[in-house]
């Protein structure tokens, strides 16, 4: 290991070019045909960009899910949060219990777990099981659960919950006190982390709410796709950005507060 | 220190989430499990039948298939996911790098589905846009050679989403890996290549085995970018399950149900792997 | 001609000179200690030493060879790193036989002797264990049997001591001199602690902003610091300001008083001078006791006593400091007044000068 002047190894360059070569000639690609019209077959046109930022059903779905992935986000913080700090603050050994169930949602293929779920809850009041924000959320939520607990776990794993606490007790705060104003605070990063990617999750899914007949914005993207395959590019891209976009603005807040992004680890 | 009483109390907070669990997660998924093994002859008979169905075709084969893609896709992406991990992490690699790739990532890895399937038609299908290019400027076919709507294609596709998970989820076990390693193992007068073989990959194994199986749970359990490939060209598992759900081929409820309890035997075979290399993997990170 | 040498080493950090040209010669078999707080450039050295990063400027020298451009896996140097060097996927044994395996030894040839070095460091029955199994000490002492297998020209140790126990420090300090000694190997040592580098080495460097302040022998360091700094930095220090008033008879004017001290002799009248005493010499008495034969004292009044064992340390007014033994200080209460004596010879007197800053002693 010869150490020269502070230059990127050969091996790390190439590595890293094809990959961006795998991940964004696709996405290229993609951006080439959204700028054909639908007369000439070719370039260029903002035709397709046109089509899709007009329809009604683009900005309803899109609502659909966006407030959707609210509704996600906020349900597994309200959950997860006190739960991972109580088992790190009181409960260490039941740790490795919760990281088993959190892989559990990874290989229990989504097409089980919709199959399941509309079963069982089949006799259930309608506001849960026709709506969207009821049964579609919290299957979601299952589905986000194991990049939450791995973000929130990781986020934990890098306080010291057990002085933050006592400090904060010792001092006079209660209990939700404590939790909200001081730990909360410390773990935003990871938090954040996990919440983004719920939103990617909860963008992206398309087969429970397929073949539970709900209408997601994935679900409305699939239409397109049958219908206007330029139409398609341009939203696959804008469904793609979207999502970037939100993860990148985490990645500058995350820096600006000088905390730790979880999302990339300790260094 | 809470004292004896006292602990009960402590497991009351963690009671929300369980039941949370047990109602979304297991209720499912056990419902479909017992669902398996129940008849659709004899109405709430038991029987084995649905099960041993699956090993006769065409489910053998989707089963085989199915695991086939999943390992491929599995190995190719934990092997490249690790690579480009190790790549952007590197010492003398510019920061910015790692933050773009892990939020890339995070969006690629739940990228699947029509989105995906699309973008690359729209690259190396029939009329491509790097297809056409090829054919063009360099009187090569790329669809020779790669086609997107067999077995390697929809690997091929698969690994969009395999290796930024394996990105993910390798490199916090990268970060692990302590600078003074190395820097020992070259002032004792090992080259590069001889650390990584005596330290580096010994350290990370745990880590890497734990990674390629849940990649492998990953792929297997996939559905809608096979769907949106193939339409049933290529024989997946899940893609048999969803084709009952649309209504078209079965009327045995219970043999879907057979199917997905497949499924979930195979994965939970993985997961029982899976939980000793954790805690191996747990043990070297310290 | 040195065995090791370090000439005119540069190391910048973008604006920041974190080596401002280190001169070393370390003859061969001999043990020195660079001594400073941290930013001071001694681990930087270390490093470059080691290969682990490469100078802007200068040269490293080993055995009349420039080795400043090889790899570090060719310079054939043995280093223990502060912590967490040990290779966790292997027992001790094999840690310990590591560089042999690396240089294609053979089993039996390994073998004896990383039993050979385990026994040397106290470890002969730990060899099958994992370092998660072993404790601090332990761990640092099979870095050293590992940094000693491969039988090394340099030993390079980077604060080794700094993330044990007390106890442990002291005793483990102790058996890397007396293995060092044995083995008769050059070794360059740092550490923050100016105990541990006082009780060790053979030549101590004191740095400081990337400099070297001052080196010398321990002896030489503790009773003739050259620098304000090397004379705050070891062991605790009185520095009175004071003025030259005659040269000749080495008469100094401090706040008033008039002090004789042999070190002022030869200087010109009007010099600006600081004047070191260790707490040790400074003898204090009960004031009106008639003791003050000399005349060469200070009066003042306790205000703190400090129990340290064997010792009290007694603080008086006017900035001074005095240790004592226990027995003695109990006739001197705080609150007594109090006369000290200040010595005339086995004083230093440091010029004082606008460039030079004055170390707050409060600082560490």
């Amino acid at each position: 290991m010869t150490l020269r002047r502070p230059r990127m190894s050969v091996s790390a360059i190439v590595w890293l070019l094809l990959a961006a070569l795998y991940f964004l000639v696709p996405l290229v690609a993609t951006l080439l045909f959204s700028f054909r019209s639908i007369q000439t077959n070719a370039c260029c046109s903002l035709a397709a960009y046109h089509f899709v930022l007009h329809n009604g059903d683009f900005w309803h779905t899109l609502r659909v899910s966006g407030v959707l992935a609210l509704e996600v986000i906020v349900i597994s913080l309200v959950l997860f949060v006190p739960t991972i700090y109580w088992v790190h603050l009181k409960l260490p050994r039941l740790r490795p219990l919760i990281a088993f169930l959190a892989l559990i949602p990874f290989v229990v293929p989504p097409i089980v777990m919709v199959v399941g779920i509309l079963k069982v809850y089949r006799g259930s009041p309608s506001w849960f099981y026709d709506q969207p924000n009821g049964i579609l959320a919290a299957t979601y939520v299952i589905l986000a659960f194991p990049y939450m607990f791995f973000s929130l776990d990781a986020g934990f794993r890098s306080i010291d919950v057990h002085t933050l606490t006592e400090a904060s007790q010792s001092l006079g705060a209660s209990w939700p006190v404590t939790l909200v104003r001081v730990i909360l605070p410390n773990i935003r990063a990871a938090a954040l982390a996990g919440s983004f990617l719920a939103l990617a999750i909860v963008m992206g899914e398309f087969t429970i709410a397929n073949l539970a007949q709900f209408h997601t914005f994935p679900i409305f993207l699939q239409y397109v796709n049958e219908t206007e395959p330029y139409g398609a590019a341009a939203l696959t891209l804008i469904s793609f950005g979207i999502t970037w976009a939100a993860m990148l603005s985490l990645l500058f807040i995350g820096r600006r507060r000088g905390g730790q992004l979880q999302l990339a680890g300790a260094r | 220190m809470s004292g004896r009483r006292r602990l009960p109390l402590a497991w009351i907070a963690t009671l929300p989430f369980f039941a949370y669990t047990i109602a979304f997660l297991f209720l499912p998924a056990e419902s479909v499990i017992v669902g398996a093994f129940k008849s659709n002859v004899h109405a709430g008979g038991w029987t084995f039948s649905n099960v041993t169905e699956l090993f006769h075709s065409p489910y053998r084969h989707a089963y085989i298939v199915s695991i086939e893609v999943s390992a491929t896709t599995a190995l190719i992406g934990g092997v490249l996911g690790f690579l480009v991990a190790y790549a952007m992490i590197r010492e003398h690699t510019p920061r910015i790098f790692r933050g773009v790739i892990t939020t890339f990532s995070g969006v690629a890895a739940n990228f699947g589905g029509i989105p995906l399937a699309f973008a690359w038609i729209a690259t190396i299908g029939p009329l491509g846009i790097v297809t056409v290019f090829f054919r063009n400027h360099v009187h090569y076919d790329v669809t020779q050679h790669l086609q997107l709507f067999t077995k390697t294609g929809v690997e091929f596709v698969y690994l969009y989403f395999q290796i930024p998970l394996a990105i993910l989820v390798i490199a916090p076990a990268i970060d692990g890996l302590k600078r003074e390693w190395r820097e020992a193992s070259s002032n004792l007068g090992a080259s590069s290549w001889q650390f990584w073989r005596y330290v580096g990959i010994p350290v990370l194994m745990p880590s890497m085995l734990g990674m390629f199986i849940l990649l492998f749970g990953n792929a297997f359990a996939a559905y809608a970018t096979a769907y949106a490939l193939t339409t049933g060209v290529v024989p997946l598992i899940p893609i048999l399950i969803g084709a009952y759900y649309q209504g078209n081929v079965l009327d045995n409820p219970h043999l879907a149900q057979a199917m997905a309890f497949g499924m979930f035997a195979v994965l939970a075979v993985m997961m029982v792997l899976y939980i000793p290399l954790q805690r191996r993997a747990a043990r070297w990170a310290k | 001609m040195g065995f090791l040498e370090l000439q005119d080493l540069h190391r910048n950090f973008g604006p920041v000179r974190a080596l401002n040209g280190i001169n070393i010669a370390l003859g061969e078999g001999e043990f020195l200690s660079l001594l400073g707080p941290s930013g001071c450039g001694k681990t930087t050295a270390l490093r470059l030493v080691a290969g682990f990063d490469r100078p802007d400027g200068g040269r490293i020298v080993v055995d009349g060879k420039d080795i400043t451009n090889v790899s570090p896996n060719k310079r054939d140097m043995g280093m223990v790193f502060q912590a967490y060097s040990l290779f966790p996927n292997m027992t001790a044994q094999q840690n310990v036989e590591f560089g042999l395996r690396i240089r294609g030894r053979d089993k039996s040839q390994r073998r004896g002797r990383v039993d050979e070095l385990l026994e040397l460091v106290g470890l002969g029955h730990a060899g099958g264990r994992y370092p998660h199994q072993l404790s601090g000490g332990m761990q640092q002492r099979v870095a050293l049997a590992r940094a000693l297998a491969i039988e090394p020209r340099v030993l390079l140790l980077d604060e080794p001591l700094s993330a044990l126990d007390a106890k442990v420090r002291v005793q483990l300090r102790e058996e890397i001199r007396r293995i060092q000694l044995e083995l008769g190997i050059t070794t360059l040592y740092v550490t923050h602690d100016q105990e541990e580098a006082l009780a060790i080495s053979d030549h101590v460097a004191v740095m400081y902003g990337g400099v070297i302040e001052q080196m010398g022998a321990p002896a030489e360091m503790y009773t003739a610091p050259k620098t304000p700094f090397v004379a705050e930095f070891i062991g605790t220090m009185n520095r009175l300001e004071a003025t030259i008033v005659d040269g000749a008879s080495g008469e100094v004017d401090h706040a008033g008083t008039m002090l004789r001290v042999d070190a002022a002799r030869g200087r010109s009248k009007g010099e600006r001078v600081l004047v070191l005493i260790r707490p040790e010499l400074l003898e204090l008495n009960a004031a009106g006791n008639g003791a003050t034969a000399n005349g060469n004292t200070l009066s003042g009044e306790v205000l703190t006593q400090t129990f340290l064992g064997p010792v009290t340390r007694l603080k008086v007014t006017g900035g001074l400091i005095a240790d004592m033994s226990t027995a003695r200080a109990a006739a001197l209460p705080v609150g007594a007044n109090v006369v000290a004596h200040v010595p005339a010879e086995g004083v230093q007197l440091l010029t004082l000068t606008e460039d030079i800053p004055l170390v707050n002693p409060d600082e560490h």
